[in-house]
């Protein structure tokens, strides 16, 4: 048998910050489906906050401490379609006018995936071993969708989740409102798109709301909160690793 | 036309408390979005299409002297004439020359952006021309002294019941007892007003979606006729035409037509495509004495072989538009000046200046939708963020930006520093967010609390827990 992958887990500011429990979702998916998981522990931030604000400089600068935290890795893997998209992406296009960084985020960028993408189409994942009662409908978050082709994978997995049924809701593919900085410097903008977001979400008769985006998550949460509509919001790696603990925006398990 | 982009925000608070307007945009979608998904899904070789468009829109731009002056000749050997015009300024005083030269007293206009851009509808109406729309989207703004607020559909901000209430203050010699109800009754209602003008004109004036090289042709695609009435009934016609308009051949134009209509309207193709080449010949039945190209730089020649020539590729399909989840939320006039959406938020300030337009290419939340809709690939997150780090580099963001930005940014170039950092901040929020379990209010993201709850966190950082574990680990 060949040697298991070693993948780096890129865990992502905000899962790091507000949701350590996708982070440990997201290794267990991956030891499951046969990789050895390390975490580097000189991580912070992909660098989207400074990259989208127009500071390329800042945004190289958090850049390189990536390049040379995650290198030496078989693969790189983020519970993110935004933070995976600006590795993979974004980073080539960051260090173009620089030769020798520009071969390193190359290297790094054909080394990084999104998690669920990561687990079906590298690890040849076909099912995962969970239980969820529940109706979820999945949010296509925008940089994993159009950057990184994640679209049918976590419904596959999702397929396998025992308990669970899958209800799409109409304009999946639209954008949550979220965009960063976007949804604090142009707050009602932000506002009107994600309350659109939230009335689909309510029609599809889901009672859990999932994707694979934090940030997403956070948005659509809190609008949901706000409303006080009961709508479970979660993190798609939480429901396939089965450990799906107070959704987000609920108090804590011993509260 | 002057630009109220600085007013961005402003404007788009009260476009969101615009229920008419709110009510107007549903139509986007179904009107739209959904008709260009299914015209895009009967045509397997659209993706190849695309490329091809793409590729005739980068082979003119990056020869575009030559197609221009070839354009040129041509015009001149079919009896009509160019005008090279720097800026607005130039193109209407043309333009006006021309009207007084025939002793104009009104000119009939199709729906022309460039005429937008110039405000010629102004300056004509100041020096004692009476201008005329005869698209229906721009008749129905033109009697409301409104800018358009989209760049096929001027008037998609728009109810019914508001037309009506226009038709009925403006048609005052029509009988008040009229039904106005639905909108055929309304388009019957324009059809009628207009006929007469169409005949008393004596100049007409179009834009153009395209000019050929190779023949000396405007072409312009409608789908109500106007257009053709507007160039061939009076005595001449003039052309209101930016130069990235122009493509080499024929065949050419009709490769990215097969584009342009299903991008706009999800229609094959539109009602009519009208090739006006030179004025009316010996034996033609009908047609203008004169035939004029104004043609309009504006700043568009400076964007050339820079990080924005992409954005001169453009079309004017609005489907960047249609997609654009911030455009379906404020409507096209918040932004404040002729181009709105996603292609107007870089086109605006390569016009304007970022200074003016800051707001736009800011105002986006980079979903990629509007890029992945074009039909010629132009890259318009890339642009934006462009035009984001231009404004970063000159110091326009305001101040508490910067310094949060910068704050962020020396913890996140310190990867140990940070995880401290992380670690203390997910306990203090955590901590007080725990038993609620999300805040409504936070002092430094009040734009989003505002309207949002904001999730609190677990309580710890994952680097923290994780280096608890393999620490626990270690140990066994």
């Amino acid at each position: 048998m060949t040697e298991k992958p070693r993948v780096a887990l890129f865990v992502t500011c905000l899962v790091d910050l507000f949701r350590p429990s996708v982070g440990f979702a997201a290794v267990k998916l991956l030891e499951n489906a046969g990789c050895t998981v390390e975490v580097p522990r000189l991580q912070s931030c992909c660098g989207q906050p400074a990259y989208n604000s127009g500071d390329r400089k800042s945004a190289q600068a958090v850049a390189r401490t990536v390049l040379s935290a995650f290198a030496g890795f078989d693969y790189v893997v983020a519970p993110s379609g935004s933070c995976a998209g600006m590795l993979k992406v974004h980073y080539p296009a960051l260090f173009a006018d620089d030769a020798a960084l520009a071969t390193t985020a190359r290297a790094l960028a054909d080394r990084t995936y999104e998690l669920i993408s990561f687990l079906v189409d590298v690890m040849k994942v076909e099912r995962v071993s969970a239980r969820y009662d529940g109706v979820a409908t999945y949010h296509d978050s925008c940089s994993g969708l159009r950057e990184l082709g994640v679209k049918a994978q976590p419904r596959k997995l999702l397929a396998s989740v025992e308990g669970l049924t899958v209800k799409e809701m109409h304009d999946c593919e639209v954008c949550c409102g979220f965009g960063g900085t976007f949804a604090i410097k142009y707050g009602d903008i932000s506002d009107k798109i994600v309350g659109e977001k939230a009335d689909n979400i309510r029609a599809s008769g889901a009672d859990t709301l999932l994707a694979g985006d934090m940030g997403c998550l956070l948005n659509m949460a809190g609008k949901l909160e706000r409303a006080g509509d009961p709508t479970k919001v979660r993190h798609v790696a939480e429901v396939l690793a089965g450990v799906a603990g107070p959704a987000l925006g609920e108090p804590g398990d011993d509260a | 036309m002057k630009a109220t982009s600085r007013a961005f925000k402003a404007n788009a608070r009260q476009a969101l408390g615009d229920a008419n307007l709110q009510r107007a945009m549903v139509n986007l979608r179904t009107g739209f979005a959904e008709r260009r998904a299914h015209a895009v899904a009967q045509l397997p070789e659209w993706e190849e299409l695309r490329a091809q468009g793409v590729a005739i829109k980068k082979d003119a731009l990056a020869h575009l002297d030559f197609y221009l002056e070839a354009f040129e000749q041509k015009v001149i050997a079919n009896g009509g004439q160019v005008h090279w015009c720097r800026d607005a300024a130039e193109a209407n005083e043309t333009v006006l020359a021309i009207c007084r030269r025939l002793g104009a007293k009104t000119v009939t206009k199709g729906k022309s952006m460039i005429g937008e851009e110039m405000g010629v509808n102004d300056y004509l109406e100041a020096n004692g021309v009476t201008p005329v729309e005869t698209d229906l989207g721009e008749y129905i703004i033109q009697i409301r002294h409104e800018p358009p607020s989209h760049i096929i559909a001027p008037a998609v901000h728009l109810v019914k019941e508001q037309i009506a209430q226009s038709f009925r203050a403006t048609h005052r010699d029509l009988d008040t007892s009229r039904p106005l109800d639905d909108s055929r009754q309304m388009c019957d209602e324009a059809r009628a007003v207009l006929r007469p003008r169409f005949l008393a004109a004596d100049v007409g004036i179009t834009g153009a979606n395209f000019l050929i090289a190779e023949t000396g042709s405007s072409i312009i695609v409608t789908n109500e006729g106007n257009g053709d009435l507007t160039q061939t009934l009076p005595k001449a016609h003039i052309v209101l035409a930016s130069l990235e308009k122009v493509v080499p051949t024929l065949e050419d134009a009709a490769t990215i037509l097969r584009l342009l209509a299903r991008s706009a309207t999800g229609q094959e193709f539109s009602a009519y495509t009208t090739v006006s080449t030179g004025p009316r010949r010996l034996d033609d039945a009908d047609g203008p004495d004169e035939y004029h190209v104004v043609l309009l730089d504006n700043g568009r020649s400076a964007l050339l072989g820079g990080e924005f020539e992409d954005m001169l590729r453009c079309i004017r399909c609005a489907a960047c538009l249609n997609h654009c989840p911030v455009y379906r939320a404020i409507g096209g006039q918040s932004y404040g000046w002729v181009y709105p959406g996603p292609m107007g938020s870089v086109l605006t300030p390569s016009l304007l200046g970022v200074e003016t337009a800051g707001n736009l290419p800011n105002a986006s939340t980079f979903c990629g939708q509007c890029e992945s809709v074009c039909p010629m690939k132009i890259p318009l997150p890339k642009m934006m963020r462009h035009w984001r780090e231009r404004e970063f580099q000159r110091h326009l963001p305001p101040r508490a930006y910067r310094l949060g930005l910068a704050v962020w940014a020396f913890f996140a170039r310190q990867p140990a520093l940070y995880r401290i950092a992380a670690d203390l901040g997910a306990r203090f929020l955590g901590a007080i967010g725990h038993g609620r379990g999300r805040f409504r209010a936070l002092p430094f993201a009040a734009g989003w609390t505002r309207t949002r709850d904001m999730p609190a966190p677990e309580g710890h950082s994952f680097m923290s827990l994780w280096a608890a574990r393999q620490a626990k680990r270690a140990a066994r």
